[in-house]
């Protein structure tokens, strides 16, 4: 069984401000933490290979320092890493992003299941997973709160509007993962630490997975940021203080204007 | 554009996943013809990757402008209690909105339909302010399948060429586009909670880094422009009755081959009356506060008289007081009704994520500082305990 994790490094706090007089983010002094739900998908895959053996490669996109998150992958029990790290990439939106992933997923050889995140908690798309999913021409399963195996397929349990089901997929598959009800993020101690820097860890450009330029970073994405702003805020809430029955009668004025009750 | 290399080896396993009766064995070769729509069913299962989509020369003989029309993905739903399939209502939310988007260009609004079977929703669809629908019926359209739909989806797009393509931002939604957008090299925008158009582009506006800030998003060098949009976000225009849609119906072929992934078992979680938490216009929601199974009934009365839906926290559905299907927050089910009323709920930051985009907010809580307070709009200080009782006899007495 060979699993891929795809993971990415993204800002710690979602309390990311806008500059508002240059229009940018201003992402200095926020520390960079590995996607809650990369993680999460991380310890799913590392739990099927230590009940049923195999191999996990985890993989990244991003600058030099996107390392880390791979090295954290390697510490927690992952048995190989893979940073695309190339100017190339710079400013890929998730259609590049995904292109350039399938392209290196590709190159670390079969490939019997692929994890990512449900989305990252920077961008909440939930693109990229469906994307590499295509781009390799494998079956996807998305929003899946659990993924085990029986016999030679994969069972998970996914999230669906209003419930869930429970699917059957043969390899190989994708997966997109929440993060559990039940998850504490494991964090590696020291010795696992130190004892994974000997682990096979590369750093591949986008010659080396073979992927073409003019569909990788800015000009080869097909969608564009045109302008970020600060949201609408939202009125600080009015608040009320009275007794019970007044309280009653202040919520009650409430559902009357906006007309979830009769006069 | 798409090609067959000397790799074939004649196996012919592409000729029935073609879609659209695509390719033919000739000499015992694949030989592609013009009924192609490049949605690389083939590519997918060729054993020895002969067949390959040059997308870039796809998209250079790409004629921007002959792509027209603002279309709109058409979600069905389970009828609760095994009654067939119908209209998600967030179909009308994007029709709506696509309405405005089509008027302002001076095209048209077609919806895209993909079922096992049609059952007069033409009709719904017209009245809601489509102009025409692509209608693809097929036995194997039973039940959603990202594979199955997307081949569906992909087909149909490259057939007819659409400018701008809509599909709600629900789970079915978010699993299908980006498929489609990845298959087409074409632009996605998901969540998107507002749209517009600029200089004949269409301005997606969406939320990022957890709502924190916006950003307008454009799509200038492919087509069609596509986005998923937020439920609950956009205004359902009222219907205009006997308006009619013209149904053009859209012949594809589906390998059986083409279901990669089974459905073992599904469950919805419904109130008394079948209405979906998702759905739901009202939620009353219950958090620790309400600290016993017997205090969360009072959030049961109180929404079946105002015809919601109950929801609650995760420390509530941890406590056992309520279903995990009722949950609502990161691990959960993300909402957006029109009226949330949260009791006894702290406000933790999971819970926030999952329904801050409700329309209005009242929060009920002893604790003045609760974090609750810093999303709703109108905040009570106060014991649910108490003022719960209250509310639901002054509803009861209204009823009467």
């Amino acid at each position: 069984m060979n699993i891929v994790v795809c993971v990415k490094q993204v800002p710690d706090s979602t309390e990311v401000k806008i500059n508002p007089e240059t229009g940018h983010l201003i992402r200095a002094g926020v520390p960079s933490i590995i996607n809650p739900y990369d993680h999460a998908a991380l310890e799913n895959a590392l739990k099927l290979k230590k009940a049923y053996g195999g191999r996990v490669t985890v993989i990244s996109m991003g600058p030099p320092q996107a390392r880390s998150v791979v090295q954290l992958g390697l510490a927690l029990g992952a048995d190989e890493g893979v940073l695309l790290s190339d100017m190339a990439f710079a400013g890929s939106d998730t259609w590049s992003t995904s292109y350039a992933l399938a392209k290196g997923i590709a190159k670390i050889g079969k490939t019997d299941a692929i994890f990512c995140g449900m989305q990252a908690i920077d961008g909440d798309t939930a693109q990229t997973g469906p994307g590499i999913a295509q781009q390799l021409g494998i079956p996807q399963v998305t929003f899946c709160e659990h993924v085990d195996i029986e016999g030679k397929n994969f069972i998970a349990r996914r999230h669906i509007d209003g419930g869930h089901e429970i699917v059957e997929a043969r390899p190989p598959v994708l997966f997109t993962v929440l993060v559990p009800r039940e998850f504490r993020p494991r964090w590696p101690s020291f010795p696992e630490i130190h004892g994974s820097s000997k682990k096979p860890y590369h750093v591949w450009t986008a010659e080396d997975i073979g992927a073409e330029k003019h569909y990788l970073g800015l000009k080869g994405s097909p969608t564009q940021v045109s302008r970020i702003y600060p949201p609408p805020q939202r009125d600080k809430a009015e608040m009320f203080t009275g007794s019970p029955h007044e309280a009653a009668e202040h919520i009650l004025a409430i559902m009357r204007k906006g007309q979830f009750i009769g006069d | 554009m798409i090609e067959v290399s000397k790799k074939c080896i004649g196996c012919g396993k592409c000729v029935p996943v073609c879609p659209f009766a695509a390719v033919q064995m000739v000499d015992r070769l694949a030989v592609i013809n013009e009924a192609c729509t490049l949605c690389g069913a083939c590519v997918q299962v060729c054993p020895v990757k002969a067949i390959t989509i040059n997308r870039e020369e796809a998209s250079a003989r790409r004629d921007l402008s002959s792509y027209k029309g603002v279309w709109v993905y058409v979600e069905l739903m389970d009828v609760p209690g095994g009654h067939g399939k119908k209209v998600r209502p967030v179909t009308l939310e994007l029709l709506s909105a696509g309405r405005r988007l089509a008027d302002e260009l001076g095209q048209e609004l077609c919806a895209v339909l993909i079922a096992e079977k049609n059952h007069g929703w033409e009709k719904e669809l017209g009245e809601y302010g489509a102009d025409k629908v692509y209608l693809s019926e097929h036995p194997e359209f039973f039940e959603y399948n990202t594979d199955i739909f997307s081949t569906a989806v992909i087909g149909i797009i490259n057939r007819h060429k659409p400018s701008v393509m809509l599909y709600p931002a629900s789970i079915q939604g978010r699993d299908l586009a980006p498929r489609v957008a990845a298959s087409i090299y074409v632009g996605l925008t998901a969540d998107c909670t507002a749209l517009a158009i600029r200089d004949g582009l269409l301005v997606q506006s969406r939320p990022a880094f957890g709502g924190n800030i916006m950003a307008d998003i454009l799509s200038p060098t492919s087509r069609p422009q596509m986005a998923t949009v937020r439920p609950n976000v956009m205004k359902i225009d009222e219907p205009r009755p006997g308006r009619t849609a013209i149904v053009v119906r859209e012949e594809i072929k589906i390998d059986k081959g083409l279901r990669r992934v089974k459905v073992l078992e599904r469950k919805l979680a419904h109130d008394k009356a079948g209405t979906r938490i998702d759905e739901a216009r009202v939620i009353v929601s219950g958090g620790r506060g309400l600290k016993t199974k017997e205090k969360f009934r009072l959030l049961e009365d109180l929404s079946a008289l105002l015809g919601g839906v109950v929801g609650a926290s995760r420390a509530a559905v941890d406590m056992g007081l309520k279903d995990k299907t009722h949950q609502v927050g990161q691990s959960g089910t993300t909402v957006s009704p029109k009226l949330y009323l949260a009791c006894g709920i702290s406000g933790a930051v999971q819970h926030i994520v999952g329904m801050k985009a409700s329309d209005i907010i009242v929060a009920v809580n002893k604790d003045p500082n609760a974090p609750i307070f810093n999303v709703a709009g109108h905040g009570v200080v106060g014991d649910v305990h108490e003022i719960l009782p209250k509310l639901i006899d002054s509803l009861k007495k209204k009823g009467k």
